[in-house]
């Protein structure tokens, strides 16, 4: 797994780049004829998360493909760490998905490797030596929650472990940007707010910065009115200076047949005059 | 399943066509430029190469035997069956070694790369795997076409000595005819373009079985039912593609060596 002669991941240097980590102008994508999203324009700066929501098939899940250059736009220019992905060789973006960390909708776990080698997956590429792999690993595992199960392999998981391995994957090389694809899709409640915990962990330790996907509200506000703590786990946002109790790093995206129906921040999503905003939060 | 209109039919195809060209060129292009992924070449090897020995011993071994029986019928009626070696021989060598070898690996292992890539493309793996930096054709098209190319040169050559080797048994102990002289027939019977000829083939077999099978594995969609459809499509194309290209191989090698 790990004997690539030259690492595929040499990474893109980002470092001294100070503006939006994600930025979208005017993206318009179709499969078969049918525009899927049009003239998305959006920015998400530094150790801010965007919450996306919206019904399901309003193409959530492709925004967060385009924004990884798993999919390209028809037209449009999408940028990370300001750079342009659009037109960017493949070979080039492998470079910057260094980067990025990105959790899949059913995990995407490698099921002929075990939990230990999907996390290691990464490092293996990147040629690291094996005694560090292991300890990396572990601290990874540990940060999920799940360092029992690193002999295991996925077919041996619940959803939610499956989910939270997706998890330690995604976070192993401490990326820039973490993408979450419903994290909590399909799971229970009680499985979900583990996840959600662990997605508000890793923006509150390690202040990255975030898209996460989701079509359940729930998640989407709890992230917005909570925070981690070390020791009591999930926490009530304590009142700021000017009186809220709201995540002021944490923003909203929700789509709807394509377009944006509405981008900014909790307080405005929440007051939002817009009939189909209201019945949607309703 | 509704009739497609033939523009759609030949836009379809066109665009298979052009996509599995590029798959091939890009593959051929990854053999020359690192990363190398050296392990999963051998495992590949190992998978499809000793994998696949039990089988084409078996196709080979009986294939000479029935060769030889049948051949022998027919060569009784001109008082030629000593010549049953020469037959057997020329006829494995030359032809139905290295094709029958590229349908049988074609049918174990285009088929287990269509479903193995399939399930991975349906389960979002190969995205997964392009999100966490790897470079997909490299790391799973790459090492199966270097050990299907590789490994289906040799399984030719163990498919012809198992062939002649049932050829000599039949001929021995049904035909009655000498064990020593039947295996000089088959050495005197042979030239050089005989095996330039048979063994060229599996190269070009090899490189149909992997990219077929590639191929047909990264485009599936539709789930599980995809991968099934997926699975069978490789199998009949590189099946097809095998024999049309063995004609073609076989005419070339004509006009080059003359026979």
């Amino acid at each position: 797994m790990g004997d690539a002669e030259r690492t595929a991941t040499e990474t893109v240097d980002i470092n001294g780049y100070s503006g939006p980590v994600v930025e979208f102008k005017d993206v318009t994508i179709s499969f078969d004829v049918k525009p899927v999203l049009e003239h998305i324009s959006f920015t998400v700066e530094r150790a801010q998360t965007l919450i996306i929501l919206g019904p399901a098939g309003c193409g959530k899940s492709v925004l967060l493909k385009m924004a990884n250059g798993l999919l390209r736009p028809d037209s449009g220019s999408i940028r990370i760490f300001g750079q342009e992905i659009t037109t960017m060789p493949e070979r080039d973006l492998f470079r910057l998905r260094a980067h990025i960390g990105m959790v899949f909708q059913e995990s995407a776990l490698f099921d002929s490797l075990t939990v230990e080698d999907n996390v290691a997956y990464r490092l293996h590429e990147e040629r690291v030596p094996e005694d560090q792999v292991r300890h990396r690993v572990e601290e990874a595992l540990k940060f999920v929650e799940l360092e029992q199960a690193i002999d295991k392999f996925p077919s041996e998981l619940s959803g939610g472990m499956r989910r939270r391995v997706s998890i330690a994957r995604a976070i192993i090389t401490g990326p820039d940007l973490i993408l979450y694809d419903s994290p909590t899709g399909g799971l229970d409640p009680i499985t979900s707010t583990t996840i959600i915990q662990l997605v508000m962990k890793q923006r509150d330790v390690s202040h990255t910065t975030s898209l996460v996907v989701t079509h359940r509200l729930q998640d989407a506000f709890v992230m917005a009115t909570h925070r981690y703590d070390a020791e009591k786990g999930m926490v009530p946002l304590e009142q700021n200076s000017s009186g809220s109790r709201i995540d002021q790093g944490t923003c909203f995206l929700v789509l709807n047949e394509g377009g944006i129906k509405f981008l900014g921040n909790t307080e405005e999503l929440v007051h939002s005059e817009d009939p189909w905003i209201k019945e949607y939060l309703a | 399943m509704p009739f497609k209109s033939p523009e759609e039919f030949i836009k379809e195809t066109v665009g298979a066509i052009q996509e599995y060209s590029v798959l091939c060129w890009t593959a051929i292009t990854d053999l020359f430029s690192a990363p190398r992924y050296w392990a999963d070449i051998f495992t590949q090897m190992d998978s499809i190469g000793v994998g696949s020995m039990p089988i084409i011993i078996l196709t080979g071994f009986f294939t000479g035997c029935v060769l030889a029986l049948q051949s022998a019928t027919a060569l009784t009626q001109f008082g030629a069956v000593s010549k049953t070696g020469s037959l057997v021989s020329l006829s494995m060598v030359k032809e139905l070694g290295p094709v029958l070898t590229g349908l049988m690996v074609s049918g174990r292992n285009a088929a287990g790369m269509a479903s193995e890539l399939g399930s991975m493309k349906v389960t979002e793996q190969i995205d997964a795997m392009r999100a966490l930096g790897t470079d997909p054709m490299r790391k799973l098209v790459v090492p199966r076409l270097v050990a299907t190319v590789f490994m289906l040169f040799f399984l030719t050559i163990i498919a012809d000595a198992f062939g002649i080797g049932g050829g000599a048994l039949m001929s021995v102990a049904i035909l009655g005819l000498n064990g020593s002289s039947y295996l000089h027939d088959s050495y005197r019977g042979l030239v050089h373009g005989d095996i330039v000829q048979g063994l060229t083939k599996p190269l070009f077999s090899g490189f149909i079985i992997a990219t077929v099978g590639c191929y047909c594995g990264l485009k599936t969609t539709g789930g599980t039912q995809g991968v099934g459809r997926s699975t069978t499509q490789a199998v009949v194309i590189s099946s097809v593609a095998i024999i049309i290209v063995d004609l073609l191989v076989t005419r070339a090698m004509i006009g080059i060596f003359g026979s």
